[in-house]
């Protein structure tokens, strides 16, 4: 037998190692890609919190979408963060996502409303067909209603520094 | 054994519902009921990571859950409720991961480690100088070069 | 602070510490003494094995006696207890999370350090100076990597907690008491196995006595593993309420993989003692079986698998186990390949014969572990190459068991009837004809008597066990040569054989039955309410509260009826832990060896109604008595009597083997 078949297990097992290293390497496991990526953006005829009158589209420009909650503690923490890019002329369009209309009214009373308009959707209707599975996720969505961008998680300034350059590349 | 038989014979197959709040989804035909046990044992909760959608209690299965419900309700098939899901959450809710050129390996490796560890066994057996003879003449020379190896070592 | 007993964590840890420093002695010392060829030196390997052993075992107490005395200025002590947990739990509690259970691991380790260097009295020295050393190194990494990343004598100065946070309400049980304990010893028992098979390649004595010396440890090992993961399997069985009892989460999966190899390995060894074969490929599955288990160890503790019951993960401790994992697997592995014997062994054998039948289930053990990491590892492959995210579930990993496991079963019964060397197909099929042909009659009469449909899983599970059991018995009728008196002289080895092959048979016929014919209904019932399923009929009773030590409860009274006759009383409980505040359900369980009647409690709804979920499961217990047998059949051979002979025995005793054959 030749000795260089002794060395087979060896270098599978280094080749596991390097996977391992990568897998401790990575920060977030959790968070899904999204396979809307590519693909218009949903139809809808939902109310908005605001006004509850009936609306069934986004603005005809790129837009952020974001998915919030009374219900959800990192939606809180992600709040000041969105008002100051709504100061910064960033078009934000929100899903209160499976939470109560007029609380949603009182949160946005309370803490600002960075929102050009809410979309209400108390069953996760809407939050189903975009393949949200906790709140806060938020959606870059281009002038033509084709979602560009999924990010699982609050918005902050790290996150939002990886995101911009997409969203103005949009514009 | 006949006790055995006789408790075999009991076994009747009813209706197989096991899912978490399963009183809420009830079914006319049993074939359907164990359709949908099926497909919620084989769908993955993407919030809560690891558990079907069967098993979890988390705000998002129990939506998934009634959502595959109220398709099979519409009379969609396994393939269309299952693509449903994976347009709008990807690949990760199938715990049956799907065949492709990316999980080729994942389907046919065990049965290719399979194949290439028989090779290797006739190799090695091959590579012996004689196929052994059960003659009792052999027997008996090899006998006696074992009772010296252990003699000598 | 003043008094010394409120130093015991400190002296526990002082302990611990005491521990490395023992363990890098007994790394060294005993090494240079073989290099030196100084018997003196090497001497020391045993009392220095003794003495880790013992620091280990004070530093296990110690940490038992904060929990049972509620030491709160003990971070680890303050997180994993309460003043409430009752005592039993206080004291299991030590191996509830992550750091006490790394301390359990490496105690574990000096035990069985001690354990050799107390039974290895007919071993030559140098051989016991090489394995207890290598011990050492395998002590001195974890020992490091607790002392360094997970110390569980870490205070909570200066601010201490009045009150615990109390131990997970799902560990609050029995089951935490019994399953970690065996598993730990299975997995680190292999160490054992691991250590004697590189002090083999480093002393260049790969030969019988090894394989015999290394045999009753392994088998010991592999007993604990058998039993450590049925008591898992038992244990999420009745505890998590859902009847399901494997899952194929990573954390199972890590312990079925180093299983698998170990069994592998014993039957390896058994060639490799008894024709001097195969040297080389045993002494690669010593070294693949303890790999896993460390494996195992990585995967749970490091947070690179998302899994329901993964210890709470830091990649800091990930990045130090791996290090560990490349010294320790890596390490040996250069070492193998370096050192292996290329020549072929001396002895030929038969196409037919039962070193190719050995062969052949090893492989295809093999095979099975290899499909497990597979089936691990993939979504973090594709993942990494940026393929996306997929899941790899339950239905994956039973495609690819049913035939493994088939075609296995199928292999064992030949292998433990063919002769060494050569055999004679004709022999086998002309005494196994019967059990073949009662094997395909019943594999077809079970379905066809159970529900009236061809099930073709049901077929194949059915057809083996009851080939594997006739097959078996053929041959115990065979050996014993038509006379059940003679049974008890067929040897230890043999009889502990037959059990373990019998305990697989039980075990498939265990998992057949549950997996196709158990029945299930979810309904919502209120007091008075009868359910029924199949023949038997759950009746609601009553509902009412019990306080536990720690916990309230809302219970339910059901009556479950066979026709007419009650057959139990069961009482399932919903309980809500007073520190926590976690919600727990208790399912009822009415047992028998061929049925489990399950009972568990779902949501409360309006009116005082429940949702309730009620499964009938044969078999149940089948799948676990067959482990019961593996473990007993295991225990038996390991007793035998050519183990515990002296020093010089070997030698003789291969001679009477090789002429008992050739005579047989």
């Amino acid at each position: 037998m030749n000795r260089a078949f002794l060395f087979i297990p060896l270098v599978g097992f280094i080749a596991m190692g390097i996977l391992f290293w990568i897998g401790l390497g990575q920060e977030d496991k959790t968070s899904l890609p999204s396979p809307l990526i590519g693909k218009p953006f949903p139809t809808f005829i939902l109310n908005t919190v605001e006004s509850g009158e009936s609306t069934n589209h986004l603005p005809q420009e790129p837009v952020l979408v974001n998915v919030w909650a009374t219900w959800c503690p990192t939606c809180k923490a992600e709040h000041a963060f969105l008002n100051e890019l709504a100061k910064e002329g960033v078009k934000i369009v929100g899903i209160n996502y499976k939470d109560d209309d007029f609380k949603a009214r009182q949160w946005l009373q309370a803490y600002g409303n960075p929102y050009l308009f809410n979309i209400a959707d108390p069953d996760g209707k809407l939050g189903l067909e975009l393949g949200v599975y906790g709140a806060p996720e938020t959606f870059l969505v281009d002038s033509k209603g084709i979602i560009r961008a999924k990010h699982i998680g609050d918005l902050n300034p790290a996150v939002w520094d990886k995101l911009q350059p997409q969203f103005e590349a949009m514009q | 054994m006949k006790q055995i038989f006789l408790f075999l014979c009991l076994l009747l197959p009813l209706s197989a519902l096991a899912t978490v709040d399963g009183y809420k989804y009830p079914f006319d035909d049993p074939d359907d009921a164990a359709r949908f046990e099926q497909l919620a044992q084989d769908l993955r909760c993407p919030k809560c990571q690891n558990q079907n959608l069967a098993d979890s209690n988390a705000p998002v299965a129990v939506d998934l859950r009634d959502k595959v419900y109220e398709l099979m309700q519409e009379g969609q098939s396994d393939e269309e409720i299952v693509g449903y899901l994976v347009d709008r959450y990807g690949d990760f809710v199938r715990y049956n991961p799907p065949f492709r050129a990316e999980t080729f390996l994942l389907w046919f490796g065990p049965a290719l480690v399979f194949v290439f560890g028989l090779l290797l066994l006739v190799l090695i057996r091959r590579g012996q100088k004689q196929p052994a003879a059960p003659l009792s003449a052999e027997e008996q020379a090899r006998l006696q070069a074992l009772k010296n190896k252990a003699k000598s070592s | 602070m003043g008094n010394l007993s409120g130093m015991l964590p400190e002296f526990g840890q002082l302990a611990l510490i005491f521990a490395l420093l023992v363990a890098a002695i007994q790394v060294v010392v005993p090494l240079v003494g073989v290099r030196r060829g100084q018997g003196w030196l090497m001497a020391y390997a045993r009392p220095l094995a003794s003495a880790q052993a013992l620091f280990l075992i004070i530093s296990l107490v110690i940490l038992a006696y904060c929990f049972v005395v509620d030491d709160f200025s003990v971070a680890y002590v303050a997180k994993n207890s309460n003043t409430a947990l009752p005592t039993a739990f206080k004291i299991s509690a030590v191996w509830g999370a992550h750091e006490g259970s790394l301390l359990l691991w490496v105690t574990m380790l000096g035990c069985w350090g001690l354990a050799v260097a107390w039974f290895s009295k007919s071993l030559p020295l140098d051989m016991v100076a090489r394995v207890l050393s290598i011990m050492g190194m395998v002590s001195v990494g974890f020992i490091l990597f607790t002392l360094e990343t997970s110390n569980p004598f870490e205070r909570n100065l200066p601010s201490m907690p009045q009150e615990g946070a109390d131990l997970n309400p799902l560990l609050q049980d029995f089951g935490l008491i019994v399953h970690p304990p065996t598993l730990y010893m299975g997995y680190v028992g292999l160490s054992v196995a691991f250590a004697f098979a590189l002090a083999a390649l480093l002393g260049g004595r790969l030969d019988a006595a090894w394989a015999r010396w290394s045999r009753p440890w392994t088998m010991a090992a592999w007993i604990f593993l058998t039993l450590g993961i049925a008591l898992g399997s038992w244990w999420a069985y009745y505890e998590l309420g859902w009847g399901g009892w494997w899952f194929w989460d990573p954390v199972e999966n890590a312990s079925l993989m180093p299983w698998l190899v170990a069994t592998a390995l014993l039957h390896s060894l058994a060639v490799t003692e008894k024709r001097g074969l195969f040297k080389s490929w045993t002494v690669l599955l010593a070294i693949f079986a303890f790999s896993l288990s460390l494996l195992g160890t990585f995967l749970v503790r490091s947070g690179v698998l998302t899994s329901v019951h993964a210890f709470a993960s830091d990649p800091e401790r990930g990045v130090f186990i791996l290090a560990l994992l490349g010294i320790c697997v890596g390490g040996s592995l250069l070492l193998y390949a370096i050192k292996a014997p290329t020549v072929a062994s001396v002895g030929r054998y038969s196409w037919v014969s039962r070193e190719s039948f050995l062969l052949l289930n090893n492989l295809l053990l093999l095979v099975a572990a290899f499909a497990i990491l597979l089936g691990t590892l993939y979504p973090l492959i594709i993942d990494f190459m940026g393929m996306g995210k997929l899941s790899v579930g339950a239905s994956w990993f039973n495609f690819m068991f049913v035939p493994i496991s088939v075609v296995l079963g199928l292999v064992i019964a030949l292998g433990a009837m063919a002769r060494w060397k050569a055999d004679d197909l004709k022999r086998l099929g002309s005494e196994t004809v019967a059990a073949m042909v009662a094997a395909v009659l019943l594999g077809f009469a079970v379905p066809l008597l159970a529900d009236g449909t061809m099930n073709w899983k049901v077929l194949l599970g059915m057809g083996v066990s009851f080939w594997l059991i006739g097959a078996t018995l053929v041959d115990v009728w065979k050996k014993a040569r038509g006379r059940l008196s003679r049974i008890p002289q067929l040897g230890l080895s043999y009889q502990g054989m037959v059990l373990a092959h019998l305990g697989v048979a039980i075990t498939i016929i265990g998992v057949t039955m549950v997996a196709n014919y158990s029945t299930e209904v979810s309904v919502r019932m209120a007091k008075g309410d009868s359910e029924m399923l199949g023949d038997y009929r759950f009746e609601f009773v009553d509902a009412g509260h019990v306080e536990g030590p720690n916990y309230v409860s809302d219970a339910i009274r059901f009556r479950v009826y066979d026709g007419e006759r009650e057959i139990a009383l069961l009482q399932p409980e919903k309980r809500r832990y007073n520190a926590s505040g976690s919600i727990m359900t208790e399912a009822a369980i009415d047992v028998s060896l061929f049925r489990d009647v399950y009972v568990s409690m779902g949501e409360p709804l309006a009116d005082g109604a429940w949702g309730m979920r009620l499964q009938v499961k044969p078999f149940m217990r089948w799948v676990w008595l067959g482990a019961i047998f593996m473990s007993v059949g295991g225990l038996l051979a390991m007793l035998d009597k050519r183990y515990r002979q002296r020093k010089n025995a070997p030698q003789n005793n291969a001679q009477a083997n090789t002429a008992q054959e050739v005579t047989a």
